[in-house]
């Protein structure tokens, strides 16, 4: 299959890509690393008029700690991540999420920041993105903000990007001591979209007891959705069995996955109290708690 | 045989790992597959597929198509009605198939119009716009419900009834009352799932009709390129000599480019009434949605054995969905391919099977993919009960495996469903694997694991194929019989040309001709050119599928040359002014008998042979050879699967898996390791994630591969492979064919290593694919029981 016409434009900059959304409006679609937009243009079900194609945009393609903050710019890919020894380093929950996002040829074109505009309710990003707490920088005609990963993602294929906007960077705040994540994932091959995913990012304070703990889920009702019950429980609490069984079970409960050939209802809810658990346990043992399994 | 001496190996002799002379143009990317094929003025077909499985087509407006600029013609089934192509004959003459739908259409994605226009993108563009009215039918999308007969889907035919045929052999009461008298007995409904070969290269053809010399040229995805171009001038009318079929480089076959397809009649028919070329390329979802599937056999299977584990009848009960129409492409007078294998390896004194077929609204097909004519299916019932068996004698499944074996000693094998086995050592290669895996180990393992509640699998299959259709007493299809051909010229300086009736794609035949050739004649299988695919140079033959070529094409090329080497005696004779009943043939050279220092090479007899021909004898060196088999070959194999399961997710890893293959002579081991690592990988993705799935609304769930699901390197297990020779004592080189037997033998491997894992639970049986939700609720189900 091949997509319906359309008409292409390749900015050179930044602002000549704002003036073309503005100018095209909800005609135009941002084309990023290309991995949903044209697989939905190819079969039809996307049939935008207009593409801005970002890819000439290099000063977009970057990873840079500033202000406490890692910033990964709208065309940095995921293999970027997935190379990176400041990633592999400190952040431990995006480096195990960008191994495990698509396949390895898929992730030489897809970019994080078009991960989360495209907002696949089975998408990976977005699910790390509520656990580490991110934000995304937007820039429209009007000036740039800043919202948060909460507030970002609106409904399936739905976010606060605006017609005439463009993402510019999503910001993760760098983890504290301490601190320690682990992405899980069901998929029934490499390259499939999840049949459940996880994100748990932990704390811990200097007793031993979590500080701040960070719980998503995907696959599991529109968008990736932040376990605040869970969130809850752990918070000020020390870990255990029981109280990580707990975590999961609060996961199983909020979970609203829909049933298609990756499973049934009912096995998706309880992946996603299975995978939080497991998210938790390899959390803490990466911060040298064990036994908890 | 004319040959005096064990040979000495040296670089003419087979076994050896010599690297695909195919593969450096496929690695440059420099192929030429049928898309990489553009004919001036060409024009392009995209074909309207029906929304719907069942219902009655009320109207189609073609007007918004037409408007279209660059549309040249919409052709609907009335269209073809005219020119008497609305319906053609399916392969084996019992049913017909549809084209473009006329009247009604009976499955989802089904072919309801054709649009031909001067770009792909406008025909495809175009196809959107052909406005079709359909008035929706209840859709019967099983064959137990189909089996009442509430719905009667084909109105078309005779006889009111879903039910296509029935079909049977062996002993039925002799079965029963053996069963019926057996101290043990199992009984158990096997599921073989819808599957689909999915060749990464889909179907498709370019038709050339020369207005100027009335010749039809077509370039087609066919497996049997000669068998196809018979088909098209049976159906048209058009002679055979005015017909040329030319099969370009494949990517992939596996059965599903044997039968016709709709787009090829389509594109062929506008080409003849247009006077240009037609090209018609599938899309990933009309390969996978309406070109020929695979298995979908429901089967009951029964065992009887004595307390000790002897078996002592064996009987399978099979409900098989035919889809739409019965466009299976099994030989004439097999309706279930060679289903009669179903005995195994075993010695079984009693066995009965059966089967019932019908239609359905799905597509049509239950192609042999990378098997014999549902040998697969039969294996998997076989190998699936044997496993059964054993939990419920409470006996070691390789124990009851070897206490049953077919003895070596009892070769040639006459089966109780009618086979006689060429040979076979099942003793000798399931301990061989036995010994390699190292099974008593891996079984204290497990019986360490299940004391701490972990669960751990081990899975046997020592299957056996019956494959190289076939003898002419037996096998045809359309009336032709199941021979196949070689024909080879050497040329003056000692190289050759050798052409065969069979197609390569991707199994390697560019090299593994050359090397039987080259063993044969003593010349270097470098400069031995492989052709096959066109029909107007390829002597006639029935093509590739079901294991044939080496078995059946393989055997006319030893044949063939050793027609030449008769010849080369001779002109040997005359060189060496000798006798030429003192010629010898040794270490690929002929001399006089105690003369063998004076050797004469293929070489030089070649350029002899057009320079110094011998008297009495014509010049040149060639010969053709039609090579019509004995008997079917019947390799074997024994694999083992070792797995674990996480009861948690349902997940199993696969963390072992040896095949060991037993294909008689091997011709390149390189190549057989590698249909080995292939078929084994498309088994893997059979028992774990395949299958075409219906909803109850007959709607397609599995319509492109991000729903149906082709493994990478990434999640494919680590494959340990091996082998045992017991030739076929009847074939020219003792080879038995291999390409299948991977994909034949490993889905029982995996499914039985799982079942084993899951028999502290309880659990006897799950049907493939074995997702992980699958086994997530077996164990589920299990522990709050
Ligand atoms: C075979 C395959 C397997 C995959 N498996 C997975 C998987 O397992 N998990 C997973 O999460 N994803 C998976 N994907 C999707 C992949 O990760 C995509 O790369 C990702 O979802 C989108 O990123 P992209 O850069 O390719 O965006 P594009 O496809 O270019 O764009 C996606 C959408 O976001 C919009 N967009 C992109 N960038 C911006 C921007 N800067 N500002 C505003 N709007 C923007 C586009 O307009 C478009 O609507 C898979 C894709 C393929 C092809």
């Amino acid at each position: 299959m091949f997509p319906a016409p359309f008409d292409y434009h390749r900015p050179g900059s930044v602002d000549e890509a704002l003036a073309l959304l503005t100018r095209y409006g909800a005609d135009a679609r941002v084309l990023a690393g290309g991995q949903s937009l044209i697989p939905a243009m190819r079969f039809r079900l996307a049939r935008p008029a207009v593409l801005v194609d970002i890819n000439a945009l290099s000063e977009l393609s970057y990873l840079r700690e500033v202000d406490g903050m890692l910033a990964i710019g709208a065309m940095t890919r995921d293999a970027a991540l997935e190379t990176s020894a400041l990633i592999t380093s400190k952040y431990p929950l995006l480096a195990d999420t960008s191994a495990l996002v698509a396949d390895p040829v898929v992730r030489q074109s897809g970019t994080v920041v078009g991960s989360l505009c495209h907002n696949d309710p089975a998408g990976d990003w977005g699910v790390t993105a509520l656990a580490g707490r991110a934000q995304i920088v937007i820039r429209g005609a009007t000036g740039t903000r800043t919202v948060t990963i909460d507030d970002f993602l609106v409904d399936s294929f739905t976010t606060a990007v605006g017609d005439g906007e463009l993402a510019l960077e999503v910001r993760f705040p760098t983890p504290p001591p301490r601190t320690a994540g682990s992405y899980q994932k069901i998929e029934r091959k490499v390259g499939d979209f999840a049949t459940a995913a996880a994100a748990a990012r932990i704390t811990l304070d200097a007793n031993g007891a979590i500080a701040d703990a960070g719980i998503a889920i995907g696959a599991a009702g529109p968008h990736a959705l932040r376990v605040r019950d869970a969130e809850l429980l752990l918070n000020g609490a020390k870990p255990t069995k029981e109280l990580i069984r707990a975590a999961g079970d609060a996961a199983r409960k909020l979970a609203d996955p829909a049933a298609d050939n990756r499973g049934s209802v009912e096995y998706k809810k309880d992946m996603a109290g299975v995978l939080v658990a497991r998210g938790l346990i390899a959390a803490l043992a990466r911060l040298g708690v064990e036994g908890l399994r | 045989m004319s040959t005096t001496a064990e040979p000495t190996p040296d670089k003419y002799s087979l076994g050896q790992s010599m690297k695909r002379k195919e593969d450096p143009r496929f690695i440059r990317g420099a192929g030429n597959f049928l898309d990489d094929i553009v004919l001036p003025g060409m024009l392009w077909l995209s074909i309207v597929h029906s929304p719907y499985p069942h219902a009655r087509l009320v109207k189609i407006d073609k007007t918004a198509a037409l408007a279209v600029p660059g549309v040249v013609a919409v052709l609907t089934g009335e269209d073809l009605a005219a020119h008497n192509l609305a319906w053609i004959p399916t392969f084996h003459g019992y049913d017909k198939q549809m084209i473009l739908a006329v009247g009604k259409v009976l499955f989802q994605y089904q072919e309801v119009a054709g649009v031909i226009a001067t770009s792909r993108e406008i025909a495809q563009d175009a196809a959107e716009l052909v406005d079709v009215e359909y008035e929706p039918l209840d859709p019967v999308v099983n064959p137990f419900q189909s089996r009442e007969d509430k719905i009667i889907l084909r109105d078309d035919r005779e006889n009111k009834t879903n039910h296509i045929y029935h079909w049977e052999v062996g002993k039925r009461d002799a079965t029963d009352a053996a069963i019926a008298a057996s101290d043990v007995s199992i009984k158990e409904r096997v599921v073989f799932q819808r599957c689909h070969p999915a060749p990464l290269e889909p179907c498709g053809i370019v038709a050339d009709m020369d207005a100027a010399t009335g010749r039809l040229t077509l370039y087609l995805t066919s497996q049997a390129p000669h068998a196809h171009r018979t088909v098209v001038s049976l159906v048209t009318g058009i002679p055979e000599d005015k017909i040329h079929v030319i099969s370009p480089d494949l990517g992939g076959g596996f059965g599903n480019k044997v039968p016709v397809y709709p787009g090829y009649v389509v594109a062929a028919a506008a080409s003849v009434v247009i006077g240009v070329p037609v090209k018609w390329i599938e899309t990933r979802t009309e390969n996978l949605t309406t070109t020929g599937f695979a298995r979908d056999y429901h089967m009951d299977v029964e065992i009887g054995a004595t307390k000790d584990g002897k078996v002592t009848a064996l009987k399978v009960t099979t409900v098989a969905d035919h889809g739409a129409f019965d466009a299976a492409a099994d030989p004439t007078k097999y309706p279930a391919g060679l289903f009669g294998i179903v005995t195994g390896s075993y010695d079984f004194a009693n066995a009965f099977t059966e089967l019932d077929a019908y239609f359905t609204n799905k597509a049509p097909g239950g192609v042999a993919y990378r098997c014999s004519f549902r040998v697969t299916e039969a294996s998997f019932a076989i190998e699936r009960g044997m496993e059964i068996l054993a939990r419920k004698l409470n006996m070691d499944p390789a124990e009851l495996r070897l206490k049953n074996f077919v003895k070596k000693e009892q070769f040639p094998y006459p089966s109780p469903l009618g086979f006689v086995y060429d040979s076979g050592d099942y003793h000798l290669t399931l301990r061989k694997a036995l010994d390699m895996i190292g099974y008593d180990e891996l079984r204290k393992e497990q019986a360490e694991k299940r004391k701490r509640g972990e669960l751990m699998g081990i899975g046997i299959s020592t299957f056996t194929e019956a494959v190289g259709a076939g003898p002419s007493k037996h096998f045809d299809i359309m009336g032709i019989k199941m021979f196949d051909s070689a024909e080879i010229r050497v040329h003056p300086t000692g190289s050759a040309i050798l052409r065969a009736g069979t197609k390569s794609q991707g199994q390697g035949h560019e090299t593994t001709w050359a090397q039987i050739a080259a063993d044969e004649l003593g010349l270097d299988p470098q400069n031995i050119m492989v052709e096959e695919g066109d029909t107007d140079t390829a002597p006639y033959g029935l093509g590739t599928y079901a294991s044939r070529s080496t078995p059946v094409a393989g055997g006319a090329i030893a044949m063939a040359a050793r027609k030449i080497r008769e010849k080369a005696r001779k002109i040997a004779a005359h060189l060496l002014e000798a006798s030429v009943d003192d010629i010898e043939w040794e270490n690929h050279a002929f001399h006089a008998k105690g003369l063998p220092g004076k050797a004469i090479t293929m070489q030089e007899i070649a350029f002899a042979a057009y320079t110094n021909p011998a008297p009495d004898s014509e010049p040149g060196l060639e010969a053709t050879f039609y090579y019509d088999p004995p008997n079917l070959t019947f390799p074997y194999g024994a694999y083992i699967a070792v797995v674990d399961v996480d009861p948690e997710t349902g997940f199993v890893k696969v963390r072992r898996f040896l095949a060991i293959d037993d294909c008689g002579t091997v011709i390149n081991p390189m190549i057989v390791e590698g249909q080995i690592h292939g078929g084994l990988t498309e088994g893997f993705a059979i028992a774990f994630m395949q299958e075409i799935a219906f909803d109850e609304s007959g709607n397609n769930l599995n319509t492109n591969f991000t729903e149906y699901l082709v493994p990478t390197s990434l999640e494919t297990p680590h494959w340990e492979t091996s082998s045992t020779c017991t030739p076929s004592p009847h074939h020219p080189i003792g080879a038995k064919g291999v390409g299948e037997s991977p994909n034949v033998g490993s889905p029982a491997a995996f499914v039985n290593a799982v079942m084993d894992a899951l028999a502290p639970l309880g659990v006897t049986h799950i049907d493939m694919p074995l997702t992980r939700e699958k086994v997530w609720r077996a164990c589920r189900e299990a522990s709050t029981a």
